[in-house]
Formats: structure tokens, C-alpha cells, sequence
């Protein structure tokens, strides 16, 4: 199954990666290679069949409405690559 | 003198009660040898000098959150960046009087089967510093190998602690998914990560997964454990049917070595009393391979989406707004194999795709699991290699994505299906550890450890690797 | 041609739960920025979200207000897309399987009752904080860089679509109106369009009357109030007629109203064709609320407010105005209820509970309904100053009507007669004078008479006995 260069470029506008020309050309080849062995699953007829998002079988698992602390100011920015006061700070959005 | 390479956690805990090694003195052993031999194998990417706890020294992949410590997972979108808080697992050692030695290395993200796929460059197998050690978990497994940690912690998606455990020779446990909390995890999978440990006996690996499983309130995927861990002593397999599943023993690929240590293993069950009959699992090892490489990268793509310079980590920023710094900065913070499956699995969720890839790669898990769940009507156990090969060499594998996946082949089925998996060494070819799989049914963790420790004193498999064993003679 | 309006609704309430949808911080309003965070709401890696189980009764007990049908089996679902309001580049919200489907919310009026279908309730997490700096005030368009708060990220937030079932401005300013009394009397949201705790989005096409097609619609978003929505809309509704009438077409767009200044004309934008690549969050285990559970809240439900006003209709053979009115002023209506239960006229309780009691600006609640009802029953015979010196007292404790009714006014004709026979004998000029054709004098004795009486007498009894005596 093969995959185009516009395809490759769409997803990586959808992923937010800037890729090189390079790394354009190299994708689409892997990519392609890839999808071909993963497209084995099309091979089966699994119209009855439900589909697994979770091995397991549990339901209902929450948390009680009561406060925890939350972070100290300063650990919630500590890891921050640039900040303005109290905010995280990015170029314009 | 402490011979770490020889020394379990349980001989060590054990010198610890009775006096005999102070704490600090164990863990400057452990110091020492890293020293000593990390320069070579590079499991290690952080060592803490001065840890906390009076019990026996512990190493964490990469992947752990640690409060105040680096945690790249592997990654330079990572770097430097030093977590304000504790993964539950750490926690929960910390609770232990566990220290921790340091973090590991691994393939980044948890994506790869060699630690090559590192950005802090490759680890190497202490049998044989020219082969990979395995990944994803391979700083682990390589430090607990080369005697640099007397146990470890690894996390394993398709198979990222069982597979690097065979290849360097030791013991390595995938828990039921949900017997042990991903909270503080880096994220890579999310429905099929789980933290296990990688040891030097089943003894150990039993010792701490009782630290680090149960419920935990931070992660909605946990669940009590059925029942409490037992640390086993039976000698012998009977009463345990054990199936033998023809697909994951003969599916191409695996080395003839490979299968003769396997098949010696396979009659030694018999003869500790096990009642042994080939079995059949014909869709899951035919197509878990395509399933796995479906739903782990699109829960990657998405899990990967929250490195976008903003919060921690790496930021790259240009003149622009901020659709350029999200582009710049994942395209340099990510190597090959994370832009590689967070392509394929933004694809595979994209419109237009969703149904025949991500869709019905989750029609196949259930396939894969109903088939699992009928063998286990039969059987409480089923076998096979863990990995095809044994340690392969560095280079080997990296310019061809689809070969290197192909290592997790026999982890990956029983992954899907949620079940635990257990790792020990049975034997050598060409001089390389092979490792053996024991899978059960969902929280059948004590089986396995029953029957892998049975199984270990009839092996008699010698984990100290000849190479390292010798130099420490001269 | 005659055009019909088409309109359908995107409501996002803010629940006022004490901690956010999947962490344990605590919601606050105008905290410093990045004071109410976790690691889980700024997503650092590895941290896992824990759903908060007071939003998900609550949004079973408001799918259950839209008379929703409560799903056996939920699922959260992550909606992917990268901004910087959305640390973990995917939302958590629901997708093909939401928490509340199928619903019908009454909408009475005058001329009978209307339905909304609702076609689901869901709930997720809501964003965080931009602030966007630098170029022109704030505005998105020209800011060099934007700043975020994490406080208000991941506060939970039920999303309501609606069926296009509205058919006039007017329909969706009552429509919401009575949303969010509804939301407000269920306990669950504060539901104010100033903090952000009340959102909407809406739909606009028009189609030509009768038809049953759907045309292109537009997307108004940001609206910041109902009067300001009900005018954009108005204003959408014609521009597409004109339109069509020119022979054109209406293209499907978004329009941005900058929520700062109502008279800016909308930023224009064409809807990029978004792919949100959605599927089952891996983190959490789904809903299966249960059945007992389910219908033990459905039987809790309080009335709402639509189901008061045909109540009050009903019940008190009340005009429409007045039942929505009392209905939606909660405490007035339970006044009126009281009141008209101790004996006072239906109708003239209503007026006097939506006119005077509301003009003196009295706490409802806390006026006695018997006490109130003696008033009404007085207030024809009463000064009007009177009755309005005995409303305002009536919030206060230990008022008694009698203090104000009894005292206040004699009404008897022979306790009366004396003093008015002793005036006109003691002003006999007056009295000829008024014989004589000055009739306008007959003030002049009412008030000789009350200021005898220190004021308290009745007016109109008065006034009969002077007649009664100067014979005329
Ligand atoms: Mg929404
Ligand atoms: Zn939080």
C-alpha cells in the first residue's frame, strides 16, 4: 500500500512536524513498506466481532470530588522553557 | 568484597538483615562498578550518589518519573528535564527502602527492541559488547546482567522487558496489564504499557513485583491484585499443563539455536511433571505482529502530542508564531523511530483510515484474545522462545524498521491480550543467552513464578556472563 | 418569497464540582495564574487523568433535565489537535458514545408548548487560559506572543447540542433562558455568560417556508450574552435572505465576535477541514451508569422551570406572562404558591408578588405567605400608602399584616359618623359653600376628618358619609 508525498506531507502538518526533504522521501518509502505489512489485518472478516480498546474488563473507576493540593507556583513553571510572570509564555497563538 | 555480578536481591537483602554489608556499603559497591564497566556498556544515562533508603539498590529505565532527577525517557525532547514528582512505582520503592541507583537507558520513548534507538547513544550487552542488549529496556536489563544493579525496573509495551531479559541472560516479568500503575510512566502505549521488573532469579522478580503491584488511585486502569504475591520455592511442575502453541515456536525466523534450548527446556518440563501437549494459536501470531504496529503507534501519535515545547523539555523556536515552534521543535526533539510511528499512527487514525486500520486492529484484539482465553480452558501455562534471535549485533537491524520489529513477534500476541509474561534464561547458542516465555492467563502471575522457578534449579543457568566473569578473575 | 429561519445550538456549562474533571485541584475564579495546577492538568509526561465523579452524576442528572436517554455504556474519546490552551494536545471529551442522547426539553409559550431535541449531552474537560499580548489589545490577530493559565484547564465541562429546531432569535433567547435556570435550580453550574461559566455557539440557515431542506449554515461563535446573540442572529438571518433573494449562495463560514466590543462586525473565517483523528482514551475505563442509580435521580429530579410555568398556568388559571414571570424568579413563585395556599386571590397575589414586592425589593423567601395573604385581601380597603409601608415591612421578622390593616384604617361607618358630623358642624361656611356648587371641597373635609383620626380611617367610607351628610 503506498503512500503519496502529499499524504506524507498532510500527516506530518496533522503531527507538527517539520520534516526535511530528505526524511520526506525516506518516510514515504518506510511508510509504505510499513502500511503494506500492518494492512494484513484488512485479511479478516470481522464484521461480528467487537472491537478491544482496553484488555480490561472494568467500568466506572473514579475519583471522589475532594481537593488535593495543587502544585507550589514555582514546580508548576519549574520545567518551563520560557515564562512571563506567573505564565507560560509561547510565541503567538 | 560484594561480587555484584553474582549477588541477587535476595542475597543481598539478606546480608543487609543480618549485618553483615551496610546499606551505603552495598550501594558503593554497585557505585564502583558502574564505574568500573558503564563506560563499555552504557546502561546507565543518570547514577544518584546520594539516595535514599537502607534496602537493597534499585536502577529505573528512563521512562520512570523521578522527583528532582532527570527523566529524558531516551529522548532529547527531554533533556533536562527533572519531573516534580514520583511515578507510583517509585513511590511505592521509595516505601520499600528500595535506593535508587540511577536511570537507565533505552531505545526512545520506548520504541525499539536494541536501546539503539537511544539519543543518548546505544547500550551494550555485557555477553558481548559488540550485540545489542535488547530493548526497549535495555540499560536495565544490561546493568542487571553486567552486575551493575542487583535488580531493575523496565516498562514493556510489546515485549520491551521480556525480549531484552533474553538477550542478556536474566529473568524479566510482563505484569497483567493493570497489576501495576503506569502513573508516572512516560507514556508510550498507553492500553499495553506496564512496568515489570528485570532480575537475576524468578525469586527476585516475584520479591518485586510484590513492591510495586496493586491498585493505585492515580491510574484508572488498575486493579487489586486477585491474590497476595507468593515468593516460590516448588522444585517441580506437577499438576501444571503446560501447552506448547506451534505458531509461536515455528513461525520463520527463529534461530535453530534458538529452538534447541527451547525444545531442552520444553522436555525438562516434562520431566519436573508437567503435562505437556502442543496447542494452537493460529491468528494471534499471524496477525498480532500488524495489530500491535497499528495500536501502539496511533496511541503513540497522540500520546506524543503533548512535547510541544510549551510546558518542559526541549524548545526550538523560530521567527514565527507558534505553528513553527511546535514544527521546529518536535522535528529536532524527536529522532527517527517516534516521527516514524507518530507518521504511521496519525495516519492510521486520519479520516478516511480509521476503520480499517486503527478500527479493525481492535477487532483483531479481540480475536487475539479469545483465542488466548480458549487455551487457557486447557492449559495453565503456554511456552515459547521469547525472542527469535539471540543478542544480534549493533547495526544490524537499523536501516530496516520492518526486520527490528520482527524481534517482538512472540512477545507481542499475549501483549495484546493483556497477559502476563515471564522471561528466564534456559541456555546458550553460539554463547548467547536464550530466553524462555511463560505465559498465563490474567493475573496468573504466581504460576508463572511457580513454574519459572522450577524450571530456573532444574536449568541451572549460570547468569553471570563468561567475559565479565573472567575479567573479574584476572 | 417568505424565508424560515433555521437554528440550532452548541451550549458548553462549566460545572461548579469542587475539583476539575481529571485531577484533584480545586477550581477557584481569578486565582493568579498557574496557582491551581498538578501535574495531571499540565500534563507532564506520564501522568494519567482520573475522572471526577460529581460531573458525571451531575451531567447524568442534566441529560436526565433534557429528558436525554442515559447511555448503558460511555465512552471518553480524545479529540487530537495541538494549541497551546490544550497541554495535552488531544481533549478528553466524548465522541460516538456520549454520556446523554435523544433528548426533548420543553419550551412553553404562549401560544403552547414547544420542543427542543436535544441530540446529546457529553462531557469533557475544558481548555486553559490564553492570553494573547503584544499588536493590537489583546486581540488574536497582531499579538507577538501569548501567554497561558492552567487554572481553568480541565475544569469540567458539559457540552449540549441542539436539533435545528429554532426557528426565530426569539426561540433561542428563550430557549437558553431557560437552559440555564435549568442548570442553575439543578445545583451543577453557576452558568454566568460573564465568567465564562455559560458558552454557545450557533448555527444559522434559512430555508424557504415550508420546505424542510437544510442549507449551508454559518457558525456564530463567542457570544457573550443572549441579548448580543439574539442580535447577531437577527442580523445572520437577514444577510443570508438577502443572499438568496439576490439569486447568490451562502457559504459555510465561521464568524468570530470579539466578546470586547458588541459593535464589531465578526472576523469571517472559512472552516478548515479539521481532522480530529478521535478514538477510545487508553487511560480510563468506560461509563456504565447504573440503572438504579439512573432512575433514582430521574426521580429526584426537581420540577423544572419550564414544567413550573405550565404548572403555574395550570393550577392558578395564570396568564402566561405571569406563570413565566414567577417561574423564573424560583423564590417568587414559591411566595406566590404560599400565599395563594393561605387564602390570597390567585391573580391578585401574582400581581402583587411580581409588581410590589419585586419593586421594594424584598427577599421572597423569607416573607411570610400567610401574613402576605392577609395583605392581599386587604389591599383594596387600605391606603395605598399603607399597603406599600406594609409590603416593605414584610421581609422583616415578626411582621403581621394586621399591624398595618387593622390599625391603619377604620372602616366601620358608625365609628366614623361622629367625627364627620362634628367637622362639618364646626366649618359651616365651608359646608354652605359646598352647597352652593364648590364640590371641590369635599377634599378639604376628607383631610379635616383624617387629620382627626391621625390618619387612620378609610378613605372610601369616608368619602360616603360626607356625601351621605352634605346630601348631595
Ligand atoms: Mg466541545
Ligand atoms: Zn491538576
Amino acid at each position: 500500500m503506498a503512500i503519496t508525498r502529499d499524504e506524507v506531507l498532510h500527516v506530518a502538518r496533522l503531527a507538527r512536524l517539520a520534516l526535511t526533504d530528505a526524511e520526506i522521501e525516506r518516510l514515504q518509502g518506510e511508510l509504505s513498506a510499513i502500511l503494506d505489512a500492518v494492512g494484513k489485518v484488512a485479511e479478516l472478516d470481522l464484521s461480528d466481532v467487537p472491537p478491544t480498546s482496553h484488555p480490561l474488563d472494568v467500568v466506572n473507576v473514579l475519583g471522589e470530588d475532594e481537593p488535593r493540593p495543587s502544585l507550589p507556583v514555582g514546580d508548576a513553571l519549574a520545567n518551563a522553557p520560557s515564562r512571563e510572570g506567573g505564565f507560560f509564555r509561547v510565541p503567538a497563538a | 568484597m560484594i561480587d555484584t555480578l553474582r549477588l541477587t536481591a535476595e542475597d543481598a537483602a539478606a546480608l543487609l538483615e543480618d549485618g553483615e554489608v551496610a546499606a551505603a556499603e552495598l550501594h558503593g559497591a554497585y557505585l564502583e562498578a558502574i564505574r568500573a564497566r558503564d563506560e563499555e556498556l552504557h546502561a546507565y544515562l543518570t547514577t544518584v550518589d546520594a539516595p535514599e533508603g537502607e534496602g537493597v539498590p534499585i536502577a529505573f529505565k528512563d521512562v520512570i518519573s523521578t522527583r528532582g532527577i532527570e527523566t529524558t525517557a531516551g529522548s532529547k525532547i527531554l533533556a533536562g528535564y527533572r519531573p516534580v514528582f514520583d511515578a507510583t512505582v517509585a513511590k511505592r520503592c521509595k516505601q520499600a527502602g528500595l535506593p535508587l541507583l540511577g536511570k537507565t537507558n533505552m531505545d526512545e520513548f520506548a520504541m525499539g527492541s536494541s536501546t539503539e534507538n537511544s539519543a543518548y547513544g546505544p547500550t551494550r550487552n555485557p555477553w558481548d559488547p559488540e550485540r545489542v542488549p535488547g530493548g526497549s529496556s535495555g540499560g536495565s536489563a544490561a546493568a542487571v546482567a553486567g552486575g551493575l544493579a542487583p535488580w531493575a525496573l523496565g516498562s514493556d509495551t510489546g515485549g520491551s522487558v521480556k525480549q531484552p531479559a533474553s538477550l542478556c541472560g536474566i529473568v524479566g516479568l510482563r505484569p497483567t496489564y493493570g497489576t501495576v500503575s503506569r502513573y508516572g510512566i512516560v507514556a508510550f502505549a498507553s492500553s499495553l504499557d506496564q512496568v515489570g521488573p528485570l532480575t537475576k532469579t524468578v525469586r527476585d522478580c516475584a520479591r518485586l513485583y510484590r513492591i510495586i503491584a496493586g491498585r493505585d488511585a492515580y491510574d484508572s486502569t488498575t486493579v487489586e491484585l486477585r491474590e497476595p504475591v507468593e515468593i516460590p520455592a516448588a522444585e517441580d511442575l506437577r499438576g501444571l499443563r503446560i501447552g506448547v502453541p506451534r505458531e509461536l515456536n515455528e513461525v520463520e525466523g527463529i534461530e535453530a539455536g534458538v529452538t534447541d534450548a527451547v525444545r531442552r527446556a520444553i522436555d525438562l518440563c516434562g520431566g519436573l511433571g508437567a503435562e505437556v501437549a502442543t496447542c494452537e494459536l493460529p491468528r494471534s501470531v499471524e496477525y498480532g505482529l500488524a495489530c500491535y504496529y497499528l495500536v501502539a503507534p496511533s496511541e503513540a501519535s497522540s500520546n506524543l502530542a503533548r512535547y510541544d515545547g510549551v510546558r518542559y523539555g526541549l524548545r526550538a523556536e523560530g521567527n514565527g508564531a507558534i505553528r513553527e515552534m511546535y514544527e521546529r521543535t518536535r522535528d529536532e526533539g524527536f529522532g527517527d523511530e517516534p516521527k516514524r510511528r507518530i507518521m504511521l499512527g496519525t495516519y492510521a487514525l486520519s479520516a478516511g483510515y480509521y476503520e480499517a486500520f486503527y478500527g479493525q486492529a481492535q477487532k483483531v484484539r479481540t480475536v487475539i484474545a479469545r483465542e488466548h482465553a480458549a487455551l487457557f480452558e486447557r492449559f495453565d501455562v503456554l511456552v515459547s522462545p521469547t525472542s527469535p534471535t539471540v543478542a544480534f549485533r549493533l547495526g544490524e537491524k537499523t536501516e530496516n524498521p520492518l526486520a527490528m520489529y520482527l524481534s517482538d513477534v512472540l512477545t507481542i500476541p499475549s501483549n495484546m491480550a493483556g497477559l502476563p509474561g515471564l522471561s528466564i534464561p534456559c541456555g546458550l547458542s553460539d554463547g548467547l543467552p536464550v530466553g524462555f516465555q511463560l505465559i498465563g492467563p490474567q493475573f496468573s502471575e504466581n504460576t508463572l513464578f511457580r513454574a519459572g522457578h522450577a524450571l530456573e534449579r532444574a536449568l541451572e543457568f549460570d547468569f553471570v556472563p563468561p567475559r565479565l566473569a573472567a575479567k573479574d578473575r584476572a | 418569497m417568505s424565508w424560515e429561519p433555521v437554528i440550532g445550538l452548541e451550549i458548553h456549562v462549566q460545572l461548579k464540582t469542587r475539583t476539575k474533571m481529571f485531577c484533584r485541584c480545586e477550581l477557584g475564579f481569578g486565582d493568579p495564574e498557574n496557582t491551581r495546577t498538578c501535574p495531571v492538568c499540565l500534563s507532564h509526561p506520564g501522568t494519567l487523568p482520573v475522572p471526577n465523579a460529581k460531573a458525571i452524576e451531575w451531567t447524568v442528572k442534566l441529560g436526565l433535565a433534557l429528558g436525554c436517554e442515559i447511555a448503558p455504556h460511555a465512552v471518553f474519546h480524545r479529540k487530537n489537535y495541538f494549541y497551546p490552551d490544550l497541554p495535552k494536545g488531544y481533549q478528553i471529551s466524548q465522541y460516538d458514545q456520549p454520556l446523554c442522547t435523544n433528548g426533548r426539553f420543553l419550551v412553553p409559550g404562549p401560544d403552547g408548548d414547544a420542543y427542543v431535541g436535544i441530540v446529546r449531552a457529553h462531557l469533557e474537560e475544558d481548555a486553559a487560559k490564553n492570553v494573547h499580548v503584544g499588536g493590537a489589545a489583546g486581540r488574536i490577530s497582531g499579538a507577538d506572543r501569548t501567554l497561558v493559565d492552567f487554572n481553568r484547564g480541565g475544569t469540567p465541562l458539559v457540552e449540549i447540542v441542539t436539533r435545528p429546531d429554532l426557528r426565530s432569535a426569539e426561540d433561542a433567547r428563550i430557549f437558553l433562558q431557560l437552559l440555564r435556570q435549568t442548570v442553575v435550580e439543578l445545583g451543577i453550574s453557576d452558568a454566568e455568560m460573564e465568567k465564562g461559566s455559560l458558552r454557545f455557539d450557533v448555527n444559522v440557515s434559512v430555508r424557504p417556508e415550508g420546505s424542510s431542506e437544510l442549507r449551508t449554515r454559518t457558525e456564530l461563535k463567542n457570544m457573550n450574552s443572549f441579548a448580543f446573540a439574539a442580535r447577531g442572529i437577527a442580523r445572520e438571518i437577514g444577510r443570508q435572505i438577502e443572499i438568496y433573494e439576490k439569486g447568490g449562495e451562502v457559504d459555510q463560514e465561521t464568524l468570530h465576535f470579539d466578546p470586547t466590543r458588541e459593535d464589531a462586525p465578526p472576523l469571517r473565517s472559512k472552516e478548515e477541514a479539521q481532522d480530529y483523528r478521535y478514538f477510545p482514551e487508553p487511560d480510563l475505563v468506560p461509563l456504565a451508569p447504573a440503572r438504579d442509580l439512573v432512575e433514582r435521580a430521574r426521580a429526584e429530579l426537581p420540577e423544572l422551570p419550564g414544567q413550573r410555568i405550565r404548572r403555574l398556568e395550570r393550577d392558578y388559571a395564570l396568564p402566561f406572562y405571569d406563570a413565566e414571570v414567577l417561574s423564573g424568579l424560583p423564590a417568587l413563585a414559591a411566595l406566590f404558591e404560599r400565599t395563594v395556599a393561605a387564602g390570597g386571590d390567585a391573580k391578585a397575589t401574582s400581581n402583587l408578588v411580581m409588581n410590589q414586592i419585586v419593586a421594594a425589593g424584598v427577599d421572597p423567601a423569607v416573607v411570610d405567605g400567610l401574613e402576605l395573604a392577609k395583605l392581599v385581601e386587604a389591599r383594596g380597603r387600605i391606603p395605598r400608602a399603607a399597603l406599600d409601608e406594609a409590603i416593605a415591612a414584610s421581609g422583616t421578622p415578626g411582621f403581621r399584616a394586621d399591624d398595618y390593616t387593622a390599625d391603619t384604617a377604620i372602616t366601620d361607618a358608625e365609628e366614623l359618623r361622629p367625627v364627620v358630623e362634628r367637622i362639618l358642624e364646626g366649618n359651616p361656611s365651608q359646608v354652605e359653600a359646598y352647597r352652593g356648587g364648590k364640590t371641590g371641597l369635599l377634599g378639604f373635609f376628607v383631610g379635616q376628618v383624617m387629620r382627626e383620626l391621625g390618619g387612620k380611617a378609610n378613605p372610601k367610607v369616608v368619602n360616603e358619609l360626607l356625601r351621605e351628610q352634605l346630601g348631595l
